[in-house]
């Protein structure tokens, strides 16, 4: 199935959640999804016999600079079908909530885009930092993130 | 009823559980993890597992760099199959900017790619028999393994870091005995794993530490998003090489390594045994593909001819994803026109696959968390990044 497909028929059971297909000038295209309605979204994805959507490859987070948002990348075993989801979240309060009930793998995903973008998973059953020191101060892969000079009384 | 009443009581006597670390700094750990695991006597009732101790800001590095000097960084994640890591980042790279290479670069890709699948199952199959406490296979193995790491030293230059690919072409030529060693490397691989299996593998006592232990059900290596070894040994039946082959993998013959239901040797589907016996067999299969790659390789041909100063990509984002040696490493790499990338993330097979395993340990015998742990494959580089 194309990425056009899919979109058509998520916009059939899912109406206005499902926002927009993008095709940029190189690479992959995506869909853009309702950010409040991402559980229902990602259920139906995983569920729907004809998606069949039960892997998720990869949950990143990106500064889209007014925006934050989350990828997903998802991959289906059985027909082989892939596509990316987009969701936009504001900056100020990025919250989500959390799929990782649907793809336990998201869980470990969630969390690092949490750790890294400080966008908050809710419902996350343990979201904290991951690969950052637990009491980090700051999200480090925004755009505009000022690395601190010390940590500790150590020197970064 | 005297007796009843004993048993009664004895199943009420609770011990006290006991949280206890293991590592950062423990050889059974691969590397910096630690794991805060209670235990009930000997029961492994929780794993709480801490990491980010190897964490080196890949992902920010990335935004400061421009595309012909991420590749040495990649090297760096998974460090011992660094090959395998720097491919699928190009591979991102070459879909955007649309570069096509030659089908010389082409399989010299696949024969690094192979060799150093060999070189990184070489050594997790010799330190998990290490962590069951087979010393002789780890020495046979890690002798054999240097044999790779010269080959891959000849043509880039570096023993483990090798900063070899590039984008349009590979840094180096080829060098003439290339097919000379491959074949004797080959050969030497083959009699090793013979010896191994004997030793190691087929050993009853490692049987019996290994097999039914941590076992990874399929629906759940599933929902983890598990890949590689660890998901073929559970019976997913997904290798990206078959499924969607990429650069010219279909051009080989060669098969995927899953254990199936009603198949397996020993133990069951999805245990440790399992694990490392899928590694065992793609060993034989990389030596397969090596085999017919050195026989299609063309000697002519200028490999660094395709390589462009500058890198022209235009706006968009791609997902690349390759087979490494512990699973599908893969790049998502967001471009906005310039020369530094917006965004590369990078999805690595040891971090996605570690995630199972506070779920498998649970309940198992303390000692066997070590196997379970070595049965997965990390490389705290790669988890960490």
């Amino acid at each position: 199935m194309t990425t056009k497909e899919i979109f058509d028929t998520m916009k059939q059971y899912l109406g206005n959640d499902v926002i927009e297909v993008v095709t940029p000038d190189a690479g992959d295209e995506y869909i853009v999804v309702n950010a409040e309605k991402i559980l229902d979204v990602a259920q139906f994805c995983r569920d729907f016999d004809e998606f069949a959507f039960d892997y998720l490859t990869l949950l990143s987070g990106i500064d889209c600079g007014e925006t934050l948002g989350v990828v997903y990348h998802l991959f289906s075993t059985k027909n082989h079908n892939k596509v990316v989801l987009k969701a936009f979240v504001p900056r100020e309060n990025p919250t989500l909530h959390t799929v990782e009930r649907i793809w336990r793998a998201a869980d470990w995903h969630e969390r690092e885009t949490y750790d890294m973008f400080g966008i908050v998973f809710q419902e996350h059953h343990n979201l904290i930092r991951i690969l950052c020191p637990y009491d980090w101060e700051g999200y480090p892969l925004r755009k505009d993130y000022v690395a601190p000079t010390e940590y500790h009384g150590m020197p970064v | 009823m005297n007796e009843t009443k004993k048993i009664i009581e004895y199943s009420q006597i609770d011990s006290d559980r006991m949280r206890i670390n293991v590592g950062p700094q423990h050889p059974s750990t691969h590397g910096v993890f630690r794991a805060e695991v209670e235990i009930d006597g000997e029961i492994v009732t929780e794993l709480v597992p801490h990491i980010g101790y190897l964490h080196r800001c890949f992902e920010k590095h990335c935004e400061k760099r421009n595309f012909h000097q991420i590749v040495p960084y990649t090297d760096r994640l998974d460090y011992v199959s660094s090959m395998n890591n720097e491919w699928p980042y190009i591979m991102a790279v070459e879909k955007l900017a649309g570069i096509e290479v030659s089908e010389k670069v082409e399989i010299l890709r696949v024969i690094c790619a192979e060799l150093n699948r060999i070189a990184n199952h070489e050594l997790c199959v010799a330190t998990f028999g290490l962590d069951c406490g087979a010393f002789t296979p780890f020495l046979w193995l890690f002798r054999d393994r240097e044999f790779a790491l010269a080959i891959l030293e000849k043509l880039s230059g570096g023993r483990l870091l090798y900063n070899y690919f590039a984008v349009g072409g590979m840094q180096k030529d080829i060098y003439p005995e290339l097919k000379k060693d491959i074949k004797a490397f080959v050969k030497r691989v083959r009699e090793t794993v013979v010896e191994v299996n004997n030793v190691l593998t087929y050993n009853k006592i490692f049987v019996n530490r290994t097999a039914n232990v941590g076992i990874l059900p399929k629906d759940v290596a599933l929902s983890y998003a598990c890949s590689g070894p660890v998901a073929r040994a559970s019976g997913i039946d997904y290798d990206l090489r078959k499924n969607e082959p990429y650069s010219v993998y279909n051009r080989f013959d060669f098969k995927t390594s899953v254990i199936r239901e009603g198949e397996e040797r020993h133990g069951c589907v999805g245990d440790s045994w399992n694990r490392n016996w899928v590694r065992v067999l793609e060993m034989e299969e990389s030596c397969k593909i090596l085999e017919q790659a050195i026989e299609i390789l063309p000697e002519e041909g200028d490999v660094t001819a395709g390589i462009p100063k500058k890198v022209k990509v235009p706006k968009g984002e791609v997902y690349a994803h390759a087979e490494s040696p512990k699973g599908e490493m893969g790049y998502y790499v967001v471009s906005n026109g310039k020369d530094i990338p917006e965004r590369c993330r990078c999805r690595s097979a040891s971090f996605v696959n570690l995630a199972c395993l506070p779920d498998i340990v649970r309940g198992t015998m303390f000692a066997d968390m070590i196997v379970i742990l070595a049965s997965i494959d990390i490389v705290l580089g790669d988890v960490d990044r």
